[in-house]
């Protein structure tokens, strides 16, 4: 295992990568935001659902408080998988190797790195990192560009994308696990309820996507415990 | 690029590379606890059902061809169609439908 296949296994996952990150791009144009914000949020960042809640809070003007709860919320998953990646390195990973490395631990990224059967050294880890974190920033700076160059109708229409996307990682799992469809279920109701009440028009997107995840994902823990071999 | 729009950015890379960072570099252990294990599985699906709904409505700017892009959507995903072929049929559901809207 070295940088060359880590590249190879990279690949899928930066074409993955282009299509997703092209509807960020979109996204942040027709906030009104330039080409070059965009670029920046996603070479910093690194992480879709992150980015577009990010870019909620920003474009409604939130505190600095409500962004960085918002992004810990839901980037906590990423602290379990460098828990479980953590167990799977090998000698040639120093500190100074896992602080650069730690950067590019996505959903996709700890899949592959994880679902391989030997610890893994750093060269293949560099290489796993690079082609989906080009394909992450080249998708972002098309979708905007495409933002300031297309007709309204097909940005209009292009606008659902990130969200179609969010439809095709949600919706299979929550057909085959319970707990998922009701965590998902619950998450939804409550967003609407917040979204739609008059009352709770003081609560800004960030925070209103903190309050479902939590209650969401506690519920759904208390009722439907996850097993540890179930888990990814 | 205002100095605002800098500061925001500044949290939000330095919060998520934190939690990446932390665990990399500190953590050798195993989370043992069942509950928060099973918290930080649903954490995703909770987020991303919450952020969908109900804004995937509003995504297209009318209800009519977003309604359409979400029903084809939800039916390619729940067929496990990839990530790129759900995205492309919801965009294609809405714009097809934004061009029907306009001779009616």
């Amino acid at each position: 295992m070295d940088f060359k296949k880590g590249i190879k296994d990279g690949m899928p996952i930066a074409v993955g990568y282009l299509s997703v990150s092209f509807g960020f791009g979109l996204m942040v144009v027709s906030e009104g935001f330039s080409v070059l914000v965009a670029t920046i949020i996603s070479m910093t960042n690194l992480t879709s659902a992150g980015q577009v809640a990010g870019l909620a809070v920003i474009a409604a003007s939130g505190t600095y408080a409500e962004i960085a709860l918002t992004q810990l919320i839901i980037n906590l998953r990423y602290a379990l998988m460098s828990i479980s990646l953590s167990q799977k390195l090998d000698k040639s990973f120093t500190t100074f190797h896992r602080f650069s490395t730690a950067f590019g631990i996505t959903d996709e990224i700890f899949a592959v790195a994880s679902s391989k059967p030997t610890d893994i050294n750093r060269n293949y880890m560099y290489g796993l990192i690079t082609m989906p974190f080009i394909g992450w920033t080249g998708g972002t700076i098309m979708g905007a560009v495409a933002g300031n160059i297309l007709p309204t109708d097909l940005k209009a229409a292009l606008g659902i994308a990130i969200y179609g996307m969010f439809l095709a990682i949600i919706l299979p799992v929550a057909r085959e696990s319970i707990g998922v469809l009701v965590a998902v279920v619950i998450a939804a109701t409550i967003s609407c309820i917040i979204r739609f009440v008059p009352v709770f028009d003081f609560i800004t997107s960030g925070f209103s996507i903190i309050i479902c995840a939590v209650i969401a994902a506690g519920l759904a823990a208390v009722f439907f415990p996850i097993k540890e071999e179930e888990e990814a | 690029m205002t100095l605002k729009i800098i500061g925001y950015v500044a949290v939000m890379a330095g919060v998520t590379y934190l939690i990446r960072m932390l665990p990399f570099v500190i953590f050798r252990k195993k989370i043992k606890s069942q509950f928060v294990r099973s918290f930080l599985y649903y954490v995703p699906y909770s987020v991303l059902g919450a952020m969908t709904i109900p804004e995937i409505f509003y995504s297209t700017g009318d209800r009519i061809s977003a309604t359409a892009g979400f029903v084809v959507g939800a039916i390619l995903a729940l067929k496990k169609k990839s990530l790129i072929v759900v995205a492309l049929g919801a965009c294609i559901a809405a714009y097809v439908t934004i061009l029907v809207m306009w001779f009616i």
